[in-house]
């Protein structure tokens, strides 16, 4: 069955897209540029960093474009000063929740969250520091995780779920005690699940996933790959 | 044509800021004759002087000493900068900040020395509970992140405050 043509505008630019797209992906496939995070190609969006979000007219309501499903006639906003600010904010909260200590990490200079402070020009936050006690597993004989600078996004999550189907991670407690967890919380060494596939440390977007053995600005992640390998695959789940 | 006032000051940070304020190459000739540097670590000076025009602080409010010369500073300066990431953020410094103070001095002065195994007092300032950026005390006019601030961002700033612009929008910015 041929998919069904949807109209939209986005920006005021109309726009031809298919069906059961979301906003973010009908953008994208026109060359639209929309700021994400926890978004990587090829796995299930779930809208966690809220960086993507959009005006959609007749709402005041902001929508996460990485989660929201197209429907012909929308009319989407991509930017505007309230995103702006908006999607500010949520960055700022990322770095004050955690330490996210640059000078001293592996990913620094190929590092998701670094660079899209960035693009934003934030160059302070109007939020008190939070400076957590958290810990690092070093459990694993290749990788390391480093709660210090996980922001949650789930890409290890659902890379291990959806691509590796070995489904070790999770995300255990709620809010701000929120934390990604391997099996049924032990140690990621100790995970019986673990195929040491290395997926979920090339999805991360920060240095909170990391190969050992790297130095300070080395790890360079490869995501691309991700995504090459879902494309790859001649059944899309 | 009056020079404008400008002071530098370290407080908990490694002095790369400093470092990388003096890398600027050529930059550096023409900016030292617009400027009068009154004060920092370059300079002999012992008091931080009244009405200076611009300061640039490196390194974050981890002592009582650095929170007062940081207020002091606030009042007899136009215009401070926050330089670097440990004057903007906590950085390395506010790594410390989840251990209690006296744990953290009890485990480097005692349990890891060789010799002399005692907790300094004497002529050093009280550390307090936490290492915090610059902003969670004073008003700050312009934070310059990075570890340290590329010389060329500094040199961008500084310049523009001395032709009388103060930029802080369009310029590139990057944590680390």
């Amino acid at each position: 069955m041929p998919q069904k043509k949807l109209s939209i505008r986005i920006d005021g630019e109309l726009i031809s897209a298919v069906e059961g797209q979301t906003i973010l992906q009908a953008a994208k496939a026109n060359g639209k540029y929309i700021p994400t995070l926890c978004d990587l190609e090829g796995l299930t969006p779930v809208g966690a960093c809220r960086l993507c979000i959009v005006e959609v007219s007749g709402t005041d309501r902001l929508f996460p474009a990485c989660t929201t499903p197209i429907q012909d006639g929308m009319s989407v906003t991509t930017t505007s000063k309230r995103l702006t600010q908006d999607r500010r904010i949520s960055l700022e909260l990322l770095l004050v929740e955690r330490n996210h200590v640059c000078a001293v990490c592996v990913s620094n200079g190929h590092c998701e969250l670094q660079s899209m402070a960035s693009a934003m020009g934030i160059s302070t936050v109007r939020f008190v520091y939070n400076y957590p006690k958290l810990g690092v597993d070093l459990s694993h004989p290749r990788f390391v995780l480093d709660h210090n600078r996980c922001i949650l996004c789930t890409r290890c999550v659902r890379v291990c779920a959806e691509l590796e189907g070995a489904h070790v991670w999770e995300v255990t407690s709620r809010g701000i005690h929120s934390r990604i967890v391997s099996d049924l919380n032990q140690k990621w060494g100790e995970s019986r699940g673990c195929t040491s596939c290395g997926k979920c440390v090339q999805a991360c977007p920060t240095g909170a996933l990391a190969e050992k053995g790297w130095a300070v600005e080395e790890m360079v992640k490869k995501n691309d790959k991700i995504s090459a390998l879902v494309h790859r695959r001649e059944v899309q789940v | 044509m009056k020079k404008v006032k400008v002071a530098t000051v370290w407080l908990d940070g490694c002095s790369g800021c400093h470092m990388s304020l003096l890398d600027m190459d050529a930059a550096i000739i023409s900016l030292a004759q617009k400027i009068d540097l009154v004060y920092g670590p370059l300079v002999d000076t012992q008091e931080f002087p009244e009405g200076v025009d611009v300061t640039l602080v490196e390194g974050a409010v981890s002592s009582q000493d650095d929170l007062n010369k940081l207020q002091k500073i606030r009042q007899r300066t136009h215009l401070l900068i926050s330089l670097g990431d440990c004057a903007v953020t906590g950085n390395v410094p506010a790594m410390r900040n989840s251990i209690p103070v006296n744990k953290l001095l009890q485990r480097i002065y005692v349990e890891g020395a060789q010799e002399g195994k005692i907790v300094p007092t004497d002529g050093v300032p009280a550390l307090l509970k936490q290492a915090r950026p610059l902003r969670e005390f004073v008003k700050v006019d312009i934070c310059l992140p990075g570890c340290p601030p590329p010389a060329k961002t500094i040199a961008t700033v500084i310049s523009d405050l001395v032709d009388g612009r103060k930029r802080e929008t369009g310029l590139a910015v990057k944590f680390g």
